[in-house]
């Protein structure tokens, strides 16, 4: 499934400080039974955005309209639990584009930068710094730079680099994905396939 | 060269590694259910390419089934457009598919192990998480998304940076009523949910050499719930003898020259880990989990842990009791326990029906709790039954469902009420894990046992 190209995007941030956010959060087992991939984001944070009834929850951030944007700022320990990539899906299909923690859980990570997600992964300080640039004005805006491996606020200037595999990165900034690789190799993998034990 | 088992079996698997990026990983043997592979087979058609091995791909049905009345048209028509689906789609590809109804049908990490179709040194995935069971056999194994399913259903490989490693080292002797979902649900309260992030465990030491075979894979599933991609244990003569005569086991010649291969996977004398803990067997008491993560548990004789004794920060905890309605301080022992449930892949084995049944053995089940007890295939409902354990279960009150996923994960009709409580021997005791607003307490069957007949958190240890 091809995503739009990532390069730098400048945007505000949606703030979400709560540590070990679990993947059932992201998007609870009951809205996985689509055979298509469209309309998860109408479920993203489903159980803590709406109430029983279909009503809005006012108190989550999703419904606060101060904040808003293709970024969204996660407590550590981001993306836990289950492996669905529905879970990175209804990020995107919401309409972010990047992920900022200080610590991911491994699966949601790598469904983030299958689907076109980027996930970045900044020191603890830093995370803190950015929320409280987002309660001191919401409208303040977040550079994350791809090219140069950087996310940086903007009022400030203050900055912080994060890593990405160069592979990995050239993936997201061209938006194709780790099948056009394989299907290249087809050949390699059958010589490699006879030689199984198993 | 000093490896791990680990690196022997990752090393054993790579096409071709790629400069700073990750490897190019050959896949043994690919997993597939109804709810992580429609789109995978849909990115298939838009690009206009096939399975490239339907042989090492085994299709099963388990999250979205019922767990009574599978003889009839499945009810939910989304769940029933899944089932179809993977159907559909294994029809299509040439792949097995053992869908419901069908003779093996079960939980896709139960059926692998009983049916020899996970064997020691693969590589195996699925696009679930729990696919770290597999590692029990030492076999590479874990979860994977859906653009990771269409990559393995188009080219049998993954492309994967090799995880860190880890070993967990437990000595000594388990006390009695310590069962390996005790084990497990310890070192993640011990190294948090994020402890193993980043990282592929290998288990080691005495308590491990001399669990059992379904009790390794309880420890490997659980692997996943403390962040790690997955969890392994060297084979030896308690593997080899689990897989001897499994159906799709090799056999004669074959087997020999495998049992040889597999005697050289262990970690080497003087291999090292990136991290190591080590942990006393006799710490161990039987668990319960109190909070909103499986990394939220405590000896069941223990009182839950203050705000300022918590891992996590004071907003994150506070938001846990609060949703499990407990304060600070509370003994767990004693709370309130309305449901109860036996099943899953981490407690859907004979071994886990075994131990409930000793416990409920010539007693009643409380009034006041409903229990689900749900094998996790028709070859352990086959083992219940010819084991007399059905008998035991229904003069103490139980009925047996039919095999599937059932109350792990409240995507088919077996959901918890909102505001309800629940012992399960599952997996996660995520927020709404068990159906929207469910609270959910991880536990080991025995301690489920004493809870289904108490209705109160009970210490099984009263009863062993």
């Amino acid at each position: 499934m091809a995503y739009d190209k990532f390069n730098i995007l400048t945007s505000t941030a949606v703030p979400l400080p709560i540590e070990n956010v679990d993947t059932d959060q992201i998007i609870p087992a009951r809205f996985l039974k689509a055979t298509e991939r469209k309309g998860f984001g109408d479920n993203l944070f489903r159980d803590w955005r709406y109430n029983v009834d279909g009503t809005p929850k006012e108190s989550f951030v999703l419904n606060n309209p101060i904040y808003g944007g293709k970024i969204l700022v996660g407590g550590k320990n981001f993306g836990s639990g289950s492996s669905r990539e529905h879970a990175a899906w209804s990020v995107y299909d919401y309409g972010f584009r990047c992920v900022i923690s200080s610590f991911f859980a491994d699966i949601f990570k790598g469904n983030c930068l299958n689907v076109g997600v980027l996930p970045v992964q900044v020191s603890e300080e830093f995370v803190e710094k950015i929320f409280r640039a987002i309660e001191a004005d919401p409208k303040t805006e977040i550079e994350v730079n791809l090219p140069e491996q950087k996310v940086i606020l903007k009022a400030t200037g203050e900055a912080e680099s994060f890593e990405i595999n160069s592979y990995k990165k050239e993936n997201m900034l061209n938006g194709y994905d780790d099948i056009d690789y394989l299907q290249a190799m087809k050949t390699e993998i059958a010589d490699f396939e006879i030689k199984r034990p198993f | 060269m000093n490896r791990t088992l680990f690196d022997k079996v990752w090393d054993a698997h790579i096409v071709r590694s790629i400069e700073d990026g990750p490897d190019v990983l050959f896949i043994d043997r690919h997993l597939i259910h109804e709810v992580t592979s429609p789109v995978a087979f849909l990115g298939l058609e838009n690009r206009g390419i096939g399975v490239m091995y339907p042989n090492r791909t085994f299709a099963t049905a388990d999250h979205n089934t019922p767990t009574v009345n599978q003889h009839l048209p499945v009810e939910d028509p989304l769940s029933a457009n899944q089932l179809k689906a993977l159907e559909q789609n294994s029809n299509k590809y040439g792949i097995s598919h053992w869908g419901l109804g069908h003779e093996k049908n079960g939980i896709v990490h139960v059926v692998g192990p009983e049916n020899g179709i996970t064997l020691p040194g693969m590589t195996i995935v699925c696009g679930d998480s729990h696919t770290s069971t597999h590692g029990a056999f030492g076999a590479i194994a874990f979860g994977i998304g859906t653009s990771e399913v269409e990559m393995v259903l188009s080219s049998q490989c993954i492309m994967q940076p090799k995880p860190k490693k880890m070993r967990i080292t437990v000595n000594g002797k388990l006390g009695h009523g310590v069962t390996p979902k005790d084990v497990a649900l310890y070192i993640i309260s011990q190294i948090t949910t994020a402890g193993g992030t980043g990282h592929f465990i290998e288990y080691a030491g005495e308590v491990f050499e001399n669990m059992t075979m379904e009790g390794r894979m309880t420890v490997c599933n659980l692997s996943i719930e403390s962040g790690a991609r997955g969890g392994m244990i060297a084979p030896d003569q308690t593997t080899f003898d689990y897989i001897k005569g499994r159906e799709q086991a090799p056999k004669g010649e074959k087997w020999e020259e495998l049992v040889a291969y597999w005697k050289t996977l262990k970690t080497d004398q003087e291999a090292t880990f990136d991290k190591e803990y080590t942990f006393d067997a006799s710490n161990i008491e039987p668990m319960i989990t109190y909070g909103t993560n499986p990394g939220m548990g405590i000896g069941i004789s223990q009182k839950i842990p203050t705000v300022s004794q918590a891992k996590e920060n004071e907003a994150t905890y506070k938001k846990s009791l609060d949703y499990m309605g407990y304060n600070e301080s509370d003994p767990i022992s004693g709370k309130k326990v309305d449901y109860v449930f036996v099943g899953s892949c981490t407690n859907g084995r004979i071994e886990d029906f075994r131990a409930f049944a000793s416990i409920v053995k010539g007693k009643k089940k409380a009034e006041n709790v409903t229990a689900w007890i749900v094998p996790g295939s028709h070859i352990v409902e086959a083992q219940i039954k010819e084991e007399g354990i059905l008998d035991i279960l229904t003069e103490a009150g139980f009925a047996l469902r039919q095999p599937g996923c059932s109350a792990c994960l409240a995507m088919n009709d077996d959901k918890i009420p909102a505001g309800k409580y629940a012992v399960s021997t599952s997996n996660r005791n995520f927020e709404g894990r068990q159906g929207p607003g469910a609270r959910t307490m991880l536990a080991s069957p025995y301690t489920a046992a004493a809870a289904a007949i108490t209705g109160v958190v009970t210490d099984p240890r009263e009863f062993l």
